[in-house]
């Protein structure tokens, strides 16, 4: 068990550049995830640290020592693949004690440890069998199986849950929190999957075209966006956005919206943070579903608009507010909500909660370190 | 619903007919090779040819044996005749002939396995390694060296038997072992590449990055992950390989003579003192299609795989 730092680190691959500047604490024994959407670099990230790339450029250490030009048989670490990359032509078993074999233990050494690790996950009944008889979860628990049986000083995930479906994933998502609170290893897994992260995570780190954009724990990411891009990517369903500008009026800063012209007072401490920076007039407001409300028409420092779907999610229900515009805002309200499509209503916002991005660079205006 | 089972079950019959008859088809010159091998040294020749007759394995005798007429009017006395083995007997009986010593096609069997089984191994090893450097390694000119090892395959290999002979007589490879292994295997491993190559190619990485992160080098890796998930590719190249060079006529005739001379090259020479024997050369055709087949079945797996490779893709 150990942890991983990652400073400087670049990946060109010819003209393309997959990962930038990339710095990365990874504290023992903890569970990171490296979120973001295909091609952001996460999974080149993942591979470099496994030792499978090697970075252009910057320093890899593990443990307090710097594996950078070390191959990937030399860093002492386990990889779950994607599709787990069982070897077909070998049984359960021997596919578990795989990575034993190539370091001199004997054969009794070797069965009591798969004995152990298949018992831990429940695996002990299928050992004989071959990769292609077993079922997607029975697939991913002997790829987990391989990579524990060494005790790596670290555990590296490639979404190995994206292939199942949905309802085993949440089962194997309790499974695999489990057992990394069981084996207490140091974990990074890499998933495009934002409820996996937020579920899953000690810690996110949301990266995107090759640029780490924020890490933090679920609910800082969740919460204090640093930017647009995080504050689209985490949540669902995700963040509505407004367009705004800001005016001045009496000496106070206010935000028009530039659908329809209506103005809102903002309270004191967003209006400074307007004021930090004067040259700005573009300014996206982001706001959670969560966090908007549905009062009567006509409401002060309220913006009009008219349901124009609702969505029964059970526990709560998700209304789709039109405004004038055309602006879908999507409201999170409680399933007695008695609205329907086409009622004329007012939202406002609790301001606490809302979070202001400058339009142009996408950087958050109430980003708090 | 029963006029659609109906049909089907006109359907199923007439591709039963069909493919029993294209079996029967291919098989007739098959049959008729057996069945020449068999027959007794005066039915050999006999017009209209006789449906029945008492199987004799007089040709087989022959294909093994070297002989001499007795001279016209000598015939062994019957202690002589009591002295003959068995085989002795039945050439004397069928043709009127002694048999002086053991025949050369033994020896041309043996030069043919050693030669197409050298070849096998060496085209197949050489054909795995090289498809798995271009499949897994950037190579430098990938393309074009690829380009170059197909180009071998693209002209008939007759066109440079001249050269080669020429060429194989001034360094004296001629009728030499090593000549006609290193001449096969140099056709055939473009061949190997390639197909192997598709094989690896359909191989995903991470099972080799798997191990390599589970502390094997990039050579275990090779012999214990890709190596074993190749057998299928490996097996048909292995018979394509093995039956090209156990059939090869040309190169053979040309270039070799004696000590490494082949079966193809030698079996149509069976002209004795009393015309061609026709026995001889069928007893030894059948007894040489022997290996091929015994490998083709014991493949046959394997070969299905191989040959329908690509058609299918998951």
């Amino acid at each position: 068990m150990a942890d991983i730092v990652l400073k400087n680190v670049y990946k060109r691959f010819g003209d393309f550049t997959a990962v930038k500047d990339l710095n990365l604490n990874v504290f023992d024994k903890e569970f990171l995830v490296l979120l973001g959407p295909s091609g952001c670099g996460k999974t080149t990230t993942l591979r470099m640290i496994s030792g499978l790339e090697l970075p252009s450029e910057g320093q890899i250490i593990l443990d307090n020592e710097d594996v950078t030009q070390k191959r990937a048989s030399r860093r002492d670490i386990a990889f779950v693949f994607q599709l787990f990359a069982l070897y077909p032509h070998l049984s359960v078993y021997n596919n578990i004690s795989f990575p034993l074999k190539t370091q001199g233990i004997d054969k009794k050494q070797i069965e009591v440890e798969v004995q152990k690790i298949a018992k831990l996950l429940q695996i002990d009944h299928i050992l004989k069998k071959k990769p292609k008889q077993l079922s997607g979860g029975d697939l991913q628990r002997v790829a987990l199986g391989r990579g524990l049986i060494r005790k790596p000083k670290a555990m590296l995930l490639d979404e190995p849950i994206g292939t199942l479906d949905a309802k085993f994933r949440e089962e194997m998502r309790t499974e695999l929190k489990n057992l990394h609170i069981d084996s207490g290893s140091t974990t990074v897994y890499v998933t495009h999957d934002q409820v996996e992260a937020m579920d899953m995570g000690d810690r996110i780190a949301v990266m995107n075209h090759s640029l780490l954009q924020q890490i933090g724990e679920p609910h800082e990411v969740y919460s204090n966006p640093k930017n647009l891009f995080v504050a689209q990517f985490i949540g669902s369903p995700g963040m509505n956005f407004l367009e705004m500008e800001s005016v001045t009026s009496d000496g106070k800063v206010l935000l028009k919206f530039t659908g329809d012209g209506t103005t809102i007072i903002l309270p004191d401490f967003l209006e400074e943070k307007i004021n930090n920076k004067k040259e700005l007039s573009k300014i996206t407001w982001g706001v959670r579903p969560e966090d908007v409300e549905i009062v009567p028409e006509g409401t002060k420092n309220s913006l009009r608009g008219a349901v124009f779907v609702i969505e029964n999610m059970g526990n709560h229900k998700i209304i789709d507010i039109k405004l004038k515009d055309g602006t879908l805002i999507r409201v999170r309200e409680l399933p007695k909500s008695k609205l329907r499509i086409g009622d004329n209503v007012s939202i406002t916002f609790d301001m606490k909660m809302v979070r202001l991005f400058d339009t142009e660079s996408g950087d958050s205006i109430v980003f708090q370190e | 619903m029963a006029e659609i089972r109906q049909y089907k079950g006109i359907k199923h019959y007439l591709v039963i007919i069909v493919l029993i008859s294209i079996t029967v088809i291919m098989m007739i010159p098959l049959f008729y090779i057996v069945n020449t091998s068999f027959r007794p040294w005066a039915e050999i020749k006999s017009y209209p040819p006789k449906l029945v007759y008492e199987p004799s394995i007089g040709s087989y005798i022959r294909v093994f044996t070297a002989r001499t007429v007795y001279p016209s009017g000598t015939t062994p006395s019957d202690e002589e005749l009591a002295a003959m083995t068995w085989y002795e007997q039945i050439v004397y009986k069928d043709t009127n002939e002694e048999v002086v010593r053991r025949g050369d096609f033994p020896k041309r069997y043996a030069n043919s396995l050693l030669i197409s089984i050298t070849t096998t191994l060496l085209t197949v090893i050489l054909g795995t390694i090289a498809a798995y450097g271009f499949s897994r390694f950037k190579v430098r000119g990938e393309g074009n060296l690829l380009f170059f090892i197909l180009s071998t395959r693209m002209l008939p290999p007759v066109i440079v038997v001249i050269p080669v002979f020429l060429m194989y007589r001034t360094v004296g490879l001629n009728d030499s072992y090593i000549g006609l292994i290193l001449l096969y295997t140099a056709f055939n491993v473009s061949f190997a590449v390639w197909v192997l190559k598709g094989f690896i190619d359909e191989i995903p990485r991470e099972y080799e990055e798997a191990a390599m992160v589970d502390g094997y080098t990039r050579w275990e890796t090779f012999r214990k992950v890709v190596l074993p998930q190749s057998v299928t590719g490996i097996a048909a190249t292995a018979v394509f390989v093995f039956i090209f060079s156990w059939n090869e006529y040309a190169f053979a005739f040309l270039l070799t003579r004696n000590t490494a001379q082949t079966v193809p090259a030698w079996l149509p020479y069976q002209m004795g003192v009393l015309g061609y024997d026709w026995g001889a050369a069928a007893a030894g055709s059948v007894l040489f299609l022997i290996p091929a087949m015994i490998l083709t079945i014991l493949l046959r797996k394997h070969l299905v795989r191989g040959i329908s490779f690509g058609a299918i893709r998951k």
